[in-house]
């Protein structure tokens, strides 16, 4: 499986991640080779297997949906994390513009 | 005699006695990591005054003849990826520098509440992708048997800090060999728990149907005290299960393992194994068999096919895990001019090439028309897989072979192959993908560096798997520690 460059730029778009022109041509060189490596799963026979999300057996756990709630301290070092912020409040780009 | 070098069941005795104390203790590690720091850097954190503080209220408790557990006192190092609040907590990413963990992991909460000593964060590769530790955006961990070698990874950092005697032990993360193939390559022991059996609740997560947090340490028993203190269900996280009684891991091993029958996958010993690791892989299992083990052969047909299974599946969820990263509630925001350039600067900038490179396949195997081709296929392989296993543990108690099929290479020497590098994962990934727990214990030399024996069981039976290990290790002693 050879990548092109353009479907590494599409992935880069998809995947929201900037890339150099090097560094594109170093991903389209190291992900074919990859994809290459997979392709070996091709070869194996899995008419009738059910495919395998979880390794153990769990079903869904249910909760009611309410508000815990954190104490002054934890609520504080998640707004010192904010990149940028207004008072307590977190600034983000505009969505519409 | 050096405090920085003994065991935590050593160390947990003679504190019960007033041989030693906790301060003490702490201060040889503390002391211990910075002095290795510019030759191994182990640690990329050291919180000296937190851990002193820890360790001088367990001191008190341990005066009053009230410990809160055997844990109590006793200095750990943990792996970047693990929240502790207040604490910078970065992955060993760029995208992350200088970010303090609001919360603690419930792992974190559950050594606080035995009284454990944290003593800093350990290196590692970066957001846990990597067999090296070369990844890290703080410049790699070296191996302390030969710094010019990595240490292996993810968790070179916890290996190295119990190798050369920074910690007494650590706590490192397994998304497909990054705890033990670090304790195979450093030669200490690596356990990762079946899925499930830890909360994965406060780990930066990287590929969430495979990772689990374990203990590295010196000894087969103080991986199991690590164990019963971080175990057990947990409402944060909904995959991690109640625990049966039977699956409990005992404080004392059985004296022989007579009866047991461990099985050995013929596929384990194929091309691609180096020869001394081979050697001293065979060695050990001729020991298992002195120690009253029968010892079978054994198939796992779709071997071959579990590291192309793990490289789609884990590179998938990687890609939807580490979207959460988009620059706007923490971590470090480029600016673009819009929103899409922004998240796009700020994920381009902040993460290195191998996070980039497993997210872009990610991305690929989960987009539009390649679904079914790779995820879809990959997850009836890994069906097949674990299949395999379900059929050997019929006719097998435990499954035993090399944790890494080289020892520790050269640093730089896979950086431009990421190939190359996966392949160091070939004998840890299947049991990722299958949910099961196995452990990496030193059995000897190769050419002077460390081999780890895996020994793999099955789901929640931790139980056979330490037993084995540690009748191993109790016939051919301590592992000699490296001189840095």
């Amino acid at each position: 499986m050879k990548l092109t460059l353009e479907e590494v730029e599409h992935i880069a778009a998809l995947a929201r991640l900037e890339l150099s022109e090097d560094e594109r041509a170093a991903f389209q060189k190291q992900l074919s080779s990859i994809l290459e490596y997979v392709e070996k799963l091709k070869a194996v026979d899995t008419e009738g297997v059910e495919p395998m999300s979880h390794s153990i057996e769990i079903g869904n756990v249910l909760r009611r949906d309410e508000v815990a709630g954190c104490d002054a301290a934890t609520r504080q070092r998640l707004i010192d994390a904010f990149p940028a912020k207004e008072g307590d409040q977190l600034k983000v780009d505009a969505v519409f513009s | 005699m050096d405090l920085n070098r003994l065991s935590i069941k050593d160390a947990a005795a003679g504190l019960r006695r007033g041989e030693w104390t906790s301060r003490q203790l702490t201060e040889a590690c503390l002391a211990a990591a910075e002095k290795n720091r510019p030759k191994t850097m182990a640690f990329i954190a050291l919180d000296a005054p937190r851990a002193l503080a820890a360790a001088s209220a367990a001191d008190a408790r341990l005066k009053d003849k009230r410990p809160l557990s055997e844990l109590d006192g006793i200095p750990l190092g943990i792996k970047d990826n693990i929240m502790e609040a207040g604490v910078p907590t970065t992955a060993s990413s760029v995208i992350l520098k200088g970010h303090v963990a609001a919360y603690d992991a419930t792992v974190i909460r559950k050594l606080k509440a035995c009284g454990a000593v944290c003593l800093g964060k350990t290196n590692m590769d970066e957001f846990a992708m990597g067999s090296s530790t070369e990844s890290s955006c703080y410049g790699p961990t070296r191996n302390p048997w030969d710094v010019s070698k990595v240490p292996g990874g993810s968790s070179g950092g916890s290996a190295v800090a119990v190798a050369e005697g920074s910690a007494l032990g650590a706590l490192g993360t397994d998304t497909g060999g990054s705890i033990r193939q670090p304790a195979a390559l450093c030669g200490v022991v690596g356990l990762k728990p079946t899925y499930g059996r830890v909360s994965r609740y406060g780990l930066i997560a990287m590929a969430s149907s495979l990772d689990q947090a374990g203990p590295l340490t010196r000894t087969v028993d103080d991986a199991a005290l690590i164990l019963r203190a971080i175990e057990g269900r947990d409402q944060l996280d909904s995959t991690s299960v109640d625990l049966r009684p039977e699956w409990a891991v005992p404080e004392k091993n059985p004296e022989s393992l007579k009866g047991l029958r461990v099985g050995v996958p013929k596929e384990y010993f194929a091309a691609g194994l180096d020869a001394g690791v081979a050697e001293a892989v065979k060695k050990a299992i001729a020991e298992l068999e002195k120690a009253g083990a029968q010892i079978k052969e054994i198939s796992l047909p779709h071997t071959d096919y579990a590291l192309a299974v793990y490289y789609v599946l884990m590179p998938s969820e990687v890609s939807a895990n580490l979207a959460r990263f988009d620059g706007m509630r923490y971590g470090a925001r480029v600016p673009g001019g819009s929103l899409e350039q922004t998240y796009r600067k700020s994920r381009g900038q902040g993460f290195g090439k191998e996070a980039r490179r497993r997210i872009m396949l990610g991305t690929y195997a989960l987009s539009s028309g390649y679904y079914d081709a790779y995820y879809l296929k990959a997850l009836k392989v890994r069906r097949l897989i674990s299949n395999d296993f379900f059929q050997a543990f019929t006719e097998v108690d435990c499954i035993v072979g090399p944790t890494s099929p080289v020892t520790a290479w050269g640093i730089g020497e896979k950086a431009d192959d990421p190939l190359s590098m996966y392949l160091a994962d070939i004998y840890t990934v299947s049991v990722n993908v299958a949910g099961l727990p196995a452990v990496s214990v030193p059995c000897g030399l190769a050419a002077g560096l460390p081999v780890g024996l895996q020994i793999i069981g099955r789901h929640f039976d931790e139980k056979t798997v330490l037993a084995v290990a540690a009748a191993y290790e109790k016939r051919v002693g301590w592992p000699s520690p490296p001189k840095v």
